[in-house]
């Protein structure tokens, strides 16, 4: 399970991409892609593996000048998922 | 016609050339009379066309593609031009230098074929010896840390051993387990009645991979395609025809799938005499079955018509010979029994022995 302490990076196979049709990035994989909306695409470009998920949601908080409690809900939710399709892997 | 979307992937036949003679093969029966491979200034000239029209992803294969000298100036073409770049292969004509230096060049992803759990089941498929090899270049893969997929087409000799496939993907470390029931198109049309599984064998088979997939969630993809003669609707094949794929043909021919120059009074282009983009948005051969006008009845007012695109063309002339009718494995097409038959056969069968692909059969 991801939590603040979790230091998450892009699993082997994923790779970011700037898309120029769509203006947005993709992450791209095996035989897949996702395209990306800008706040996904903001998190998976900090999933460096050295970063933790707190210090990425304090990060996009001041970023997008929202409160914390609200980003940490939408990222942890978010590498939930990505983590669950093995596209992020979360080192605690 | 509306111009059609963007392609999004890039499926490169480099070479029909293959060492294997495996009884399933994609490549077209008559593949022998395909010669003048286009040269290396070609494909990194189409690579580059490619990405400009909006392709992200490439595939390189075949045939083999490491039997080509030049897949190192493609994989480097390839990760100049930011593409994701999987190479897929059969292993076997490969050193680890090699593969190193590919990933040194930038290449993104290796998939790897194995055809059953043990050497003399594979050889039986492959018409060679291979399975050692493949074991051993499965190690390099993720020794020099590439991700590896492992890739099975199953029929009914190794469907009842998905169990050990999907534990031999895990003792090898494998990040994606494509479990990827065989398409009755190229050499497994012939091939059929010696390939086609039963529906106990197929629902068992199932059963294993959906526990396998929930067991290992977020550590190995495990992806398991039925076969479309078992599921009573048709694939939306290659996503629909000209939406989102481009297959380049060794010769040069750009096609919307790799069966589709099997289709007779389809005219198709060659990158050695136009530019991609003109052939994605103009082609004769890749509008004939964009949209839906081409659709017959039941496709034509069906509320599936956007999800399957009417199944697949090739299987739909190899089966009825008419590449615009209904996919025959949808239940409302009118030549669902042909499909019947071939499932109602399978399961009396005592099976036909195997045609092996080789380059002197007559097409």
């Amino acid at each position: 399970m991801i939590s603040t302490e979790s230091r998450p990076r892009l699993a082997a196979k994923a790779r970011l991409r700037f898309d120029r049709k769509s203006s947005r990035y993709m992450l791209l994989y095996p035989e897949r892609g996702l395209v990306l909306n800008p706040t996904a695409a903001d998190v998976l470009q900090r999933c460096d593996g050295l970063r933790t998920v707190g210090s990425i949601v304090e990060e996009l908080a001041q970023q997008y000048g929202h409160e914390v409690p609200a980003v940490a809900r939408e990222v942890m939710t978010f590498l939930q998922t990505m983590t669950d399709r093995g596209l992020v892997h979360a080192e605690v | 016609m509306s111009e059609p979307a963007r392609p999004y992937t890039l499926v490169a036949e480099l070479t029909y050339r293959c060492p294997l003679r495996c009884v399933y093969c994609s490549n077209p029966l008559d593949y022998g009379r395909h010669r003048d491979e286009l040269d290396t200034e070609t494909w990194l000239r189409v690579l580059g066309e490619a990405e400009e029209l909006g392709v992200v992803q490439l595939n390189l294969t075949g045939g083999e593609p490491l039997v080509r000298d030049d897949l190192e100036a493609i994989i480097a073409e390839a990760r100049r031009l930011d593409l994701y770049t999987n190479l897929i292969t059969s292993g076997i004509p490969l050193r680890r230098e090699r593969l190193a230096r590919f990933r040194e060049l930038g290449l993104d992803n290796v998939q790897i074929s194995i055809q059953d759990t043990d050497a003399a089941g594979s050889e039986r498929i492959a018409g060679r010896r291979s399975f050692d090899r493949k074991l051993l270049i499965a190690g390099w893969v993720k020794e020099l840390g590439f991700p590896l997929t492992l890739n099975t087409v199953l029929h009914r000799e190794n469907l009842d051993h998905v169990a050990d496939i999907v534990a031999l993907a895990e003792q090898l470390g494998a990040d994606r387990l494509e479990l990827a029931n065989t398409q009755y198109l190229g050499w497994a049309l012939p091939n059929r009645a010696a390939l086609l599984p039963t529906q106990a064998q197929l629902t068992r088979a199932r059963e294993v991979a959906a526990e396998a997939r929930r067991r290992l969630r977020g550590r190995m993809e495990v992806l398991f395609v039925t076969p479309d003669y078992y599921t009573d609707l048709p694939k939306a094949c290659m996503d629909g025809w000209g939406r989102r794929f481009i297959v380049l043909s060794p010769h040069g021919l750009v096609l919307p799938c790799h069966a589709a120059h099997s289709l007779p009074g389809l005219h198709f282009d060659s990158v050695k005499e136009k530019r991609l983009a003109e052939i994605w948005v103009d082609s004769a051969g890749f509008n004939a079955f964009r949209g839906e006008d081409w659709m017959p009845e039941p496709c034509r007012s069906c509320e599936r018509r956007a999800t399957d695109f009417g199944g697949c063309r090739c299987q739909a002339f190899h089966l009825t010979g008419n590449a615009a009718a209904t996919d025959p494995t949808c239940h409302l097409s009118p030549d669902h029994g042909l499909i019947e038959t071939a499932r109602r056969t399978a399961a009396a069968a005592t099976p036909a022995p195997f045609i092996y692909r080789t380059a002197r059969r007559a097409g």
